[in-house]
């Protein structure tokens, strides 16, 4: 049983990690949403994993969180906004495909390194899942940084989250007090979000962030 | 009676928050904003006399009592410049009513979030509250919704979040540290329990936990190469938010990384804390007093001189032992105060002349005498000469290094001195020369300026001893 509990709890962190490179080279603004969900729903997947192993109930709520609000409502609201701002084009990109990918496989393998030679002592469950969370932690910063265009930056940063909650499941007995709190913080953070993008549209009809840093205040 | 204080410094500002944004009429918001954050102030100041034992959740000791007072104080302060400010603002249409309602609320949620950072004693709360304030800042800068001020407000959420989720991170691996110690719950990640236990964490579990927070809660102090968003969010926000952000969420930050070196300190396997945070404070310095030269805008030259002086203190706290943590202290204390009485006047100049660029606002004494000497007094303050207290606590640092590492010293007095040149290089041309701009008069509040370089200036005579033994016992709680 604790093999098999194992081994799925490793092959779904796997996929986490597996779905995050897949984002980093969607270069259309609808694919990468739909890849966005995939990533969501996979969480959605390992953290009810999580429940059932640890048995703690308490984690099927934030299973629920990533399946509802992550996998469905936000990816449809994107859609929407991206529709309404007019921008399913091409993402623009600051660094090719390729070195994109050779970043990423580089982070997954630092991550790897960092996080399996210091939890030496920690049960195998926790420390194969925490260098899986950080290698999610780190695809998410990297997509952060070498998209230019609002929305896909906005994704970075929630499939990052995605990682602090794989993280924070994959930590026993972690107070649900975080938990909900992480998935709180991110509707939060949505909502800011929402209403910047809305109010950049207001002012320039574009979300391409590139074209807001001319407005740098120091270039006069 | 011990509850009650707590349930004030939270309470108070949660229910001013829900009240300021139902109140149609900026007027008496703004008021009332006086009256709740100097409500809170006293709820603050009576934790001293009567401390709350430590709970799961919170906790009060000298070290965030200390924080706790000078927040609440600069909360009150600017909470009276901000309604002059503001009403200024609404005069000129920069603002409209539904945005001064929202702002009012924010400021509450803001002072409300910065407390129960403050007060939390649980590392998940902690953590929490501090993205609160972030949140909270991030859309009060955004609140012209001009284009610098939205980019502004974009590049800190980013930068901001980044910081933040990193710093969970390391929150998250702290748990895991203390897990096979204290057990799986709550326990383990309360603050008070977690320190005396630290010592038979896994150290190198905690290393990584501290780079991480470190790296996060670094990005939120402003610590240079992660300042990016600080200078931005300083020159576009309302100025009463500058002020808040410099004088206070950038301490608090720094507070949330010194709860985190306590712990490391306990355990004596783990890396030493200190270096890191020594050679972040000088990269800061440094990178930041060069950066002083060839600003233009004038809140953005004090932005980057807020990014020096957190890098001081950092340093200070990072080189540790009594004398540099009391120096540290002090220097926080120095720096809050004066660095929101500059921005205090600086929003009113701003106001007068109509605009942010340094070369439009020449001749600052002749116009507006009372605004210009303040100003010029703020700047000899801030610029670290006596009679200030900001002298007393950077010469504290400096002698305290230079017995225990004189190259560091050396690189200090470097970054000090050359801040110090471009300091009053630009102040030169906006106090004195030829006057520019408009020159009516100005509807200031001079009153929350005078209060803080007053104190700033007591300070530097004469430190009382009451302070002088509170400081050295929360120098020796940070080891």
């Amino acid at each position: 049983m604790n093999g098999l509990a194992f081994d799925i709890a490793h092959l779904l962190a796997g996929s986490l990690v597996l779905v995050s490179l897949l984002e980093l080279y969607q270069d259309r603004l609808y694919a990468l949403l739909n890849i966005y969900a995939l990533h969501a729903v996979v969480l959605a997947a390992s953290v009810a994993w999580q429940a059932f192993v640890q048995d703690a109930p308490h984690l099927y709520i934030t299973a629920a969180i990533a399946l509802i609000f992550k996998a469905t409502v936000i990816p449809v609201a994107l859609h929407r906004i991206i529709v309404r701002l007019g921008i399913h084009r091409e993402i623009e990109k600051v660094v090719g495909v390729g070195i994109t990918m050779l970043a990423g496989m580089a982070l997954v393998a630092l991550a790897m390194v960092v996080m399996l030679r210091v939890t030496r002592e920690a049960d195998p469950l926790a420390r194969e899942d925490l260098a899986f969370a950080l290698s999610v932690v780190l695809l998410g910063l990297l997509m952060m940084v070498t998209r230019r265009n609002a929305v896909s930056q906005v994704v970075g940063f929630m499939s990052l989250e995605n990682g602090l909650v794989l993280a924070a499941t994959g930590a026993k007995g972690m107070p649900l007090v975080v938990e909900i709190s992480v998935a709180f913080s991110i509707l939060i953070a949505f909502i800011v979000i929402g209403i910047f993008l809305f109010r950049i549209r207001e002012r320039f009809d574009t979300v391409d962030v590139q074209i807001l840093s001319d407005f740098r205040g120091e270039r006069q | 009676m011990t509850f009650n204080a707590l349930a004030g410094v939270l309470g108070i500002p949660a229910l001013a928050a829900a009240l300021f944004a139902a109140l149609p009429n900026y007027r008496i918001a703004a008021r009332s904003n006086i009256a709740a954050t100097g409500l809170t102030l006293l709820c603050s100041m009576s934790l001293f006399f009567a401390k709350p034992p430590p709970g799961a959740y919170f906790l009060v000791d000298d070290l965030n009592g200390t924080f706790i007072v000078l927040t609440s104080f600069v909360g009150f302060t600017t909470s009276i410049f901000s309604a002059s400010y503001i009403g200024h603002e609404l005069e000129v249409g920069r603002l409209t009513p539904p945005f001064v309602r929202f702002y009012h609320a924010m400021y509450q949620v803001l002072m409300f979030a910065m407390n129960l950072a403050l007060i939390a004693n649980n590392i998940g709360l902690m953590w929490v509250a501090i993205e609160l304030a972030t949140l909270t800042t991030v859309m009060m800068v955004g609140i012209y919704r001009t284009h610098e001020a939205l980019e502004a407000a974009w590049k800190y959420f980013i930068l901001g979040s980044v910081g933040i989720a990193l710093a969970l991170f390391g929150t998250i691996l702290v748990y895991m540290a203390a897990r096979p110690v204290i057990g799986e719950g709550l326990d383990a990640m309360v603050w008070s329990v977690l320190v005396t236990r630290a010592g038979a964490f896994d150290p190198a579990l905690l290393d990584v936990a501290f780079v991480f927070l470190l790296l996060g809660y670094g990005t939120k102090i402003g610590l240079a190469p992660l300042h990016a968003w600080l200078q931005d969010a300083h020159a576009e926000g309302p100025t009463p938010i500058s002020a808040v952000l410099s004088g206070l969420l950038l301490n608090v930050a720094l507070y949330a990384l010194l709860r985190f070196k306590m712990l490391l300190a306990v355990n004596p396997a783990a890396i030493a804390p200190g270096p890191l945070m020594v050679t972040l404070g000088l990269v800061s310095l440094v990178f930041a007093a060069f950066m002083l030269y060839r600003r233009r805008d004038i809140k953005r030259m004090f932005a980057y001189s807020s990014i020096e002086h957190m890098g001081i203190i950092t340093f200070a706290f990072g080189m540790g032992g009594p004398l540099a943590n009391f120096a540290g202290l002090l220097h926080m204390t120095m720096h809050s105060l004066t660095k929101s009485a500059i921005f205090f006047a600086v929003g009113h100049v701003a106001q007068v002349k109509g605009t942010q660029r340094i070369a439009d606002m020449g001749g600052l004494t002749e116009t507006h005498p009372v605004l210009g000497w303040t100003l010029i007094l703020g700047v000899i303050a801030i610029a670290g000469l006596p009679p200030l207290g900001i002298f007393t606590s950077e010469f504290l640092v400096v002698s305290s290094t230079f017995a225990r590492a004189p190259a560091l010293a050396l690189v200090l007095v470097f970054g000090m001195l050359v801040g110090f040149a471009a300091l009053f290089l630009r102040l030169n041309s906006i106090a004195f020369g030829e006057a520019r701009g408009p020159s009516e008069k100005a509807k200031a509040s001079y009153l929350p300026m005078f209060a803080h370089l007053g104190l700033v200036l007591i300070a530097g005579v004469y430190l009382p001893p009451a302070l002088v033994g509170w400081f050295e016992t929360v120098a020796k709680l940070l080891g």
